[in-house]
């Protein structure tokens, strides 16, 4: 891990945003990934097109990005393999439940001024916040 | 047509922003939410940042997409009429919240990571695919 650069976050951060302007203001959809992704594994039909399209495209970043060596790809996990599949199984359960995650609440959500995703997203965070203190500082993992 | 292109152009955007802000990264991620760090001078402020950087772009795009009668591309707008806030809505967030903190990965990133060739990422996704499948099974319903 590199260390803070404000200016590739700030960067990183708009053109992130600036997708999820793009795609509502020429698709009216929302880029909330958990609902893409949620809708793809229960094989929704009718958004099929749009959906896959969009998971082509971030995955395909990925993709381009190793293929490039792109200087800024580094990706560290930490966790071992159960771990990852309690903590996948907890997203993924979760962010269906809550109706949206960080992009769908906390990107597209807060920026149209919905309360719920607001709250959401202080949900999210503060819990988060206090499993890694728990995680980190009180068992020592 | 269009519309496909625009949800890959979208997704790829999203992705390429998630790899420039370093929010890929569940080891920065990780870093932002160990808010015991910030006694130590340890802390990662760069999350803040992304969101911040994000949240920059899409309240004024989302401000401009709900003063046009419909999207570009198609004749009405999918994004939902803003919903109460629920108690299944919190519970499903505090859900989120504990597998966030514990890996480090949202679905975001955890999709691009899968594209960069991560095989943890590919756990981490297929365990978050199962937890939305069960979902859509059970609580979905």
């Amino acid at each position: 891990m590199s260390s803070f650069d404000p200016i590739s976050a700030l960067v990183g951060g708009g053109m992130i945003g600036l997708a999820a302007v793009v795609l509502v203001l020429f698709n009216g959809r929302v880029a909330g990934i958990s609902s893409i992704f949620g809708g793809a594994v229960d094989c929704e039909r009718s958004n099929f097109a749009w959906r896959g399209a969009f998971l082509v495209g971030l995955i395909g970043a990925g993709a381009i990005a190793w293929w490039l060596n792109a200087p800024h790809l580094t990706i560290e996990i930490a966790a071992d393999w159960p771990l990852l599949i309690a903590a996948g199984l907890l997203v993924g359960f979760g962010s269906r439940l809550g109706s949206g995650c960080t992009s769908g609440h906390g990107v597209c959500g807060m920026a149209r001024g919905s309360k719920r995703s607001i709250v959401a997203t202080l949900v999210y965070l503060s819990i988060a916040a206090l499993t890694v203190f728990v995680t980190r500082h009180l068992m020592g993992g | 047509m269009p519309r496909i292109l625009v949800s890959l152009v979208s997704g790829l955007l999203f992705g390429a922003g998630l790899i420039l802000s370093g929010m890929v990264d569940p080891a920065r991620v990780l870093g932002f939410l160990d808010f015991a760090a910030i006694g130590s001078g340890t802390w990662d402020p760069t999350l803040a940042f992304v969101l911040g950087g994000a949240l920059a772009v899409s309240i004024p795009g989302y401000w401009l997409a709900r003063r046009r009668a419909q999207p570009v591309l198609d004749r009405t707008s999918h994004v939902p009429a803003p919903g109460p806030l629920t108690p299944r809505l919190i519970l499903g967030s505090v859900l989120f919240g504990i597998g966030w903190g514990l890996v480090g990965f949202c679905p975001g990133p955890a999709l691009t990571a899968l594209g960069a060739g991560e095989a943890k990422a590919a756990i981490f996704v297929a365990a978050m695919a199962a937890g939305m499948w069960v979902f859509g099974k059970t609580a979905g319903k």
